[in-house]
């Protein structure tokens, strides 16, 4: 007899999803599916609003990181009006993108999965969490929830608020930087960096530990995508786009965000509400979109770029292409790659900010409407992000389409989701800590499921197990 | 010069003051320094009396009346501040509320919106009505400034303010019911107007964030209704005041 099992909701990610392993007769693994259980219509509902009400609309989509839908949307907004913003204006987007990897990034590590690699796969459940971890190591925990709250903070600083900011607009910022807002951002970076440190210096300890993780937990060859600039640095706001292969590779390189379309296809699926974007060149047909997976984030990140752009940093970024092989294929590294980027995150804003020029009071671009079709394009923390507008004479929106990064992670959670499966599921019934680790496969690439059906909600997740005439024999569901 | 006019007495919630002949109970109540909510009033425009936040209670025949467009009678009795009062000026927003698309969190107004400061006055937390969700399109063709009728609450402001004051009657109220809405001239894009100046005068008096200027982000939209006033005064008086100087 085989069976299927559905983990339903999965827990300890941002939104709702669920996944259905089916076994087949032996009791192995035969297929896993990823699932994303909600639907929100953003890009309906907003047709017909102006190009300048589109950052504060599209942030909406999520709560955890409203800053890169800002970033986008403002960006496709400039291109509407066909302007170049004011330097400082770049700079000041720079630093608050910035802030949001660095919050976002320690929310993923500190509060979602840290309590998987410190308390154990095997940790009850009732305190495999941050309030577990606040039991277990409440230095830790106390220095990652102040690490979210500095990232936070600097956000609410540029941008007027920590959650969904009216300061990023098309044409620059709303405001520019006083002395003291950047004096007490400077004051909070000394802390920020040590506890970035300290976190890195933390995982790279256990590694030894996680060996057969980093082995099965979506382990695989695909092609990585991210933003990249020509002198080879760690990219997050601007520049165009690079495809790399699993050796590292190029692919497709100096794309602009604009072509996306030329590159990225959108395939609908019948069991989820998030599509899969696949790399175009290399599927032929509808049934083989996987020959086009490619990765988003801070694996594919690191993957794409050449240096971080900042000492320490590339000092970690040397040591980690050591461990992983030079191009990381293994989806388990994401977490390491997402301490990287919080470290190089709190360089680079160090230097943006003792420049005096942060300062200058020429932030904003005005104009009218110059262009009818822009694609905004900004590296959340989770991976590429995509607006891409059409808009009337009068600047009112006729046509969106986002493009988020965990949509672009579609095809290689399902793999991995599958891949951990394999390495661990074995019979009927589905002990607790193997469905934690399947779950944990999904959480490292801290996928944002709000955002990537545009859906509404919190993340909790459910597994289903059919046998292979299709009959549920086990179901686990928590959140 | 000055007109001279005649002291009566009148009471608000039980406290006397002096009101003029001739001056509406709402002028006369905030002379005084008491607060009576209002939202389509406009002191320098002529009274329309269609919202009825303003509602007030007489004591000689407790019938309610709009603030604006009573006038102030000698020992005039006035409540301003009654549960039942509370209760209509309430309703009358959530009505507004529901009736329009008032999201604030995305208006280009928010934090600088008189409806907003009106639901926070009266202490409208939630809307027990239906939202009806209309669907209305918006009007960008302006080259300067955008009319969005989901958050217009049919105030005539603009209406007045264009007739009145700018003398050039752009706007008006068409159709009837719930599909009355703001039009432009015979109902034609703002943009193909041939008679608007290009004043804003419509835009710095509205109370929401209907009507703005084009590039606005949200919370970036701060209207001017003080403006009104002054020109008014210095029409009417000759004198060019700013706010605090008014006598």
């Amino acid at each position: 007899m085989s069976n299927t099992v559905t983990i339903d909701p999965v827990t300890r990610i941002e939104g709702h999803a669920k996944i259905t392993l089916a076994l087949d007769e032996a009791g192995k693994v035969d297929t896993a599916r990823f699932s994303v259980t909600e639907f929100r219509g953003f890009e309906e509902f907003c047709k017909g609003r102006p190009v300048w009400e589109m950052p504060s609309l599209t942030a909406r989509t999520c709560g955890i990181c409203p800053v890169s839908h800002l970033l986008a949307s403002a960006k496709a907004g400039d291109e509407v009006m066909g302007v170049r913003i004011p330097s400082t204006a770049v700079r000041l987007r720079r630093v608050v993108n910035l802030g949001q990897i660095i919050q976002s990034h320690a929310l993923s590590f500190f509060h979602l999965s840290s309590p998987d690699l410190l308390l154990g796969w095997d940790a009850d459940p009732a305190v495999r969490n941050v309030f577990g971890l606040m039991g277990a190591e409440p230095e830790l925990a106390r220095r990652g929830i102040r690490l979210r709250g500095f990232g936070q903070s600097v956000i609410e600083a540029i941008a007027g608020r920590k959650v969904h900011s009216p300061g990023i607009v098309p044409g620059g910022i709303a405001e520019p930087m006083t002395v003291e807002t950047r004096d007490r951002m400077l004051a909070g970076l000394d802390e920020a960096q040590q506890t970035a440190e300290e976190a890195l210096e933390l995982f790279i300890s256990m590694l030894d530990k996680f060996e057969r993780e980093a082995r099965a937990f979506g382990t695989f060859p695909s092609l990585h995508l991210g933003l990249a600039n020509d002198a080879g640095t760690w990219e997050n706001y601007d520049g165009h786009l690079r495809f790399v292969d699993a050796e590292g590779k190029v692919v497709a390189d100096n794309v602009p965000a604009a072509d996306y379309r030329k590159y990225i296809g959108e395939a609908p699926r019948h069991d989820s509400y998030l599509k899969s974007p696949y790399f175009k060149p290399l599927v032929e047909g509808k049934d083989d979109v996987f020959k086009g997976v490619y990765r988003v984030g801070p694996l594919a990140r690191l993957n794409v770029c050449k240096t971080m752009g900042a000492p320490l940093a590339d000092e970690a970024l040397q040591a980690y292409r050591e461990t992983v092989g030079g191009t990381a294929n293994s989806s388990f590294f994401y977490h390491y790659a997402r301490l990287i980027e919080i470290l190089a995150s709190t360089e680079l804003m160090r230097s943006y900010l003792s420049d005096d020029s942060i300062l200058d009071p020429m932030v904003r671009a005005t104009a009218g409407i110059n262009h009818r079709r822009a694609v905004g394009a900004s590296e959340a923390p989770r991976g590429t992000l995509f607006h891409e507008y059409q808009v009337d004479a009068s600047g009112l929106l006729e046509h969106v389409n986002m493009i988020i990064a965990t949509g672009q992670n579609n095809l290689a959670m399902n793999e991995t989701v599958l891949q951990i499966a394999r390495e661990w599921v074995d019979g009927h019934k589905i002990p607790e800590p193997v469905l934690n680790r399947v779950e944990a496969g999904i959480r490292a690439f801290d996928p944002c499921l709000s955002c990537s059906t545009h859906a509404i909600g919190k993340m909790p997740l459910q597994v289903s197990l059919f046998d292979h005439e299709g009959t549920k024999v086990d179901e686990v569901r928590r959140g | 010069m000055r007109e001279t006019r005649s002291a009566v007495h009148v009471s608000f919630d039980g406290v006397e003051y002096e009101g003029y002949a001739g001056e509406s109970v709402l002028q006369c109540a905030r002379r005084n320094g008491v607060t009576v909510p209002s939202l389509c009033f406009l002191e320098g425009l002529s009274v329309w009396g269609g919202c009825r936040i303003c509602v007030v209670e007489i004591a000689e025949d407790h019938r309610l009346r709009p603030a604006c467009a009573t006038q102030i009678a000698a020992d005039m009795e006035v409540k301003v501040e009654t549960p039942r009062l509370r209760a209509y000026r309430k309703a009358i927003l959530e009505l507004l509320f529901a009736e329009g698309n008032h999201v604030c969190a995305v208006c280009v107004s928010n934090g600088k919106c008189e409806l907003q400061d009106m639901a926070v006055l009266c202490g409208m937390d939630h809307v027990r009505y239906d939202y009806q969700s209309p669907l209305r399109e918006i009007d960008a063709s302006h080259p300067k400034y955008v009319f969005d009728p989901n958050r217009c609450i049919l105030c005539t402001r603009c209406v007045r303010v264009c007739d009145e004051i700018e003398g050039a009657h752009v706007w008006d109220i068409g159709f009837r019911g719930e599909e009355a809405h703001l039009v432009t001239e015979m109902n034609k894009p703002w943009g193909e107007s041939l008679s608007c100046t290009w004043c804003g005068k419509c835009v710095a008096v509205c109370p929401t964030g209907s009507l703005a200027y084009e590039g606005r982000a949200i919370g970036e939209m701060e209207h001017d209704p003080a403006m009104i006033q002054r020109l008014a005064v210095a029409r009417n008086r000759g004198e060019w005041l700013y706010p605090g100087e008014e006598q």
